[in-house]
């Protein structure tokens, strides 16, 4: 629809020079428009390339007082160091670790609730449907001390260290990503007709098959996002790892670049901003596949309710 | 747990077959009724987790347990942990109020608020926060409100390209892009600072000086932020009906009266719940301060969060910790309450 009204505007001028004001108006608000995209277009790209362009040059070169905008002998070595360098594929591995079993963690878990919450209505099933989209907005940072104590209490009664083990991100991280997860299936599952899973009632399915068989293949779009929004959040997380592991091999990617390579006066700034560049990889290549489903499940938080 | 279930009964021609099936069992068998329940009717049992609502709870269970052990616990946790003293093995009480007599005071389990109240960098951090917190939501919102403008100004083919380019920023983990900015600030290798000589200015102490620190961390946040408001903004934008502004424009309306009468008004609802939950998000701030000024120069720069970071974990003070984190609570409360009051009235609208 956008893309007709837009077209037609654009073809206006053309037909109607009589009314050039109007024309001219409308031109010169499309340049300006596409003028300052590219203005604020710099300004949000700017620390990536900068990243870039750093992550190219050598040691040397980044301590000379040379321009710093400019790479004047690009080479490859800060990623062949950091990719060969076995701590760094060690936080690789337990960032794509963690990440995948927390996706799944939270798919398993806010896929039933929400179809559960939408369509099979139980004795306080508002409240908590409420309740799921309160808790979306808890952050971390109000709970990752009474979190860590609770770990270590835990680890004092039963003798299982929790701290500074990586799958303490496992129990953690759904906290961040069911509820925005469940809150957002709730939305999808919600615009589905009821006449589609009353129709697979009378058909005999029961209501584990009308979850599996109906709803799962027709808010696919929304589990879609719901998953992307898992696997961004979880890859990202930067608190909860930090103050629950220390180890260097327990760590996940942004808190290893942050507290190894990270050494006062060394200058790996190379390294630290290969290392940067190819943490954001993941989600950045995830985004640029997948951005349609990206965005929708970035706006469906709050347009859906 | 089962009560809650049971208070609850759909009624579905099963489910009153099976009560019919109750009382005949009931009028034939007259032995002790908890004892006959179980006994005489085996398929009870199974008939309860048969029920829809039964169902239904079960596969919720997972989240309740969840949002009760992993998120209400640890809430209610926090408020414990903060009214102990560091060793965690006895109260923090109050002491020397002079608001309040001796008997009274001395039995209020507030001792780590009383002893936060006395500190200056308590209050810094107060006013940091809410400076950081108020100034980076405004210009989010401002700069996400004229970006989403001029995409939605440009042809729609266009449209799809800028967007995704503009949401870089939001895509990338905060605590790596913040790195990029760390390196474009630092000291004495700033990027910035080499084309400010070479204009001829003087080299700016970026993460320094205490204002310019705080200047670099709402500017970070502000790039990392804005972005998501553009998209909100754009979605809002594209939602309202081409008439009004054709109406507006029969009208004789400006490009500000076309904003101030149509846009706005029509985008009111998405603005505020945006803001809100960015207010939220911003507030309780982690990852940028943490890499890029850690708190300094001097505590100017700190937030609740990184603040309560620095005493609970790198201190060892997890109830002063606790104390300082459950500040942000009043604050993201309220901002939740207006969310929930707007995503209720847009329900009851629909």
């Amino acid at each position: 629809m956008t893309a007709a009204t837009t077209m037609s505007d654009k073809g206006a001028p053309r037909r109607k020079t009589a009314y050039g004001s109007m024309s001219r108006d409308r031109t010169w608000a499309l340049r300006w428009s596409y003028f300052f995209l590219v203005i604020f277009a710099a300004f949000f790209l700017l620390p990536p390339i900068y990243m870039f362009i750093t992550s190219l040059k050598t040691s040397a070169e980044i301590s000379a007082a040379t321009n710093p905008w400019w790479v004047y002998n690009p080479t490859l070595s800060n990623y062949v160091e950091l990719l060969t360098k076995p701590e760094y594929l060690v936080f690789f591995r337990n960032s794509v670790v963690v990440s995948t079993f927390v996706v799944t963690i939270t798919m398993l878990i806010s896929i039933p609730a929400a179809f559960a919450l939408s369509r099979m209505r139980f004795w306080g099933s508002a409240t908590l449907a409420t309740g799921v989209f309160l808790t979306y907005l808890v952050p971390d940072t109000l709970l990752f001390i009474p979190l860590f104590k609770m770990f270590a209490v835990f680890h004092e009664w039963t003798g299982i260290q929790m701290l500074n083990r990586w799958w303490v991100l496992l129990v953690v991280y759904p906290t961040l990503t069911v509820p925005f997860c469940t809150w957002i299936m709730i939305g999808y599952f919600a615009s589905i007709p009821k006449e589609l899973d009353e129709a697979a009632i009378i058909d005999g399915a029961s209501w584990f098959q009308t979850l599996t068989r109906i709803f799962i293949p027709v808010a696919l779009p929304g589990i879609i996002a719901a998953t992307i929004f898992a696997f961004t959040v979880s890859w990202a997380q930067f608190l909860y790892p930090l103050a629950f592991t220390t180890s260097v091999d327990q760590l996940v990617l942004p808190v290893g670049i942050i507290t190894t390579l990270i050494r006062g006066d060394v200058f790996a700034w190379g390294q630290i901003m290969t290392g940067a560049l190819l943490g954001a990889l993941p989600p950045l290549i995830i985004y640029a596949f997948l951005m349609d489903y990206y965005i929708a499940g970035l706006t469906a938080g709050a347009t859906k309710g | 747990m089962r009560a809650a279930v049971r208070q609850h009964h759909p009624i579905t021609r099963t489910d009153t077959l099976a009560r019919r099936r109750h009382l005949m069992a009931d009028a034939v068998l007259s032995s002790d009724p908890p004892a006959r329940r179980v006994i005489t009717r085996p398929n009870a049992v199974r008939r309860f987790f048969q029920r829809k609502s039964t169902i239904a709870f079960l596969m919720a269970l997972p989240l309740i347990i969840l949002i009760f052990g992993l998120v209400i616990y640890p809430a209610f946790y926090a408020v414990y942990l903060s009214t102990l003293r560091k060793s965690m093995t006895s109260v923090a009480w109050m002491r020397n109020c002079a608001w309040l007599p001796d008997i009274i005071c001395t039995h209020l389990p507030f001792g780590n608020i009383q002893f936060l109240f006395t500190r200056e960098t308590f209050w810094k951090v107060v006013y940091q926060s809410c400076l950081f917190a108020i100034t980076a939501v405004i210009f989010k919102a401002l700069l996400g409100f004229i970006l989403a403008h001029f995409v939605h100004n440009i042809p729609a083919k266009g449209q799809r390209k800028w967007r995704g380019m503009l949401l870089i920023p939001w895509v990338i983990p905060p605590a790596m892009s913040t790195l990029a900015w760390l390196w474009l600030f630092d000291p004495s290798y700033s990027a910035f600072n080499y084309v400010l000589t070479g204009a001829g200015f003087d080299r700016i102490p970026w993460t320094g000086d205490a204002n310019w620190a705080r200047f670099a961390v709402i500017l970070v946040n502000i790039w990392v932020g804005a972005p998501f408001f553009m998209i909100m903004y754009l979605a809002a934008l594209k939602s309202v009906p081409d008439q009004l502004y054709e109406a507006a424009a029969i009208d004789g309306a400006n490009w500000w009266q076309r904003i101030w009468y149509v846009t706005l008004p029509m985008m009111r609802n998405i603005i505020a719940i945006t803001a809100l939950f960015s207010t939220i998000v911003t507030f309780a701030n982690f990852d940028i301060v943490r890499v890029l000024t850690a708190g300094g120069p001097l505590d100017q720069t700190h937030l609740f969060a990184t603040w309560a970071f620095k005493l609970g974990i790198e201190g060892g003070d997890i109830p002063l910790g606790a104390s300082v984190s459950l500040f942000m609570v009043p604050i993201l409360a309220v901002a939740a309450i207006f969310i929930l009051r707007d995503i209720n009235q847009r329900g009851n609208e629909a």
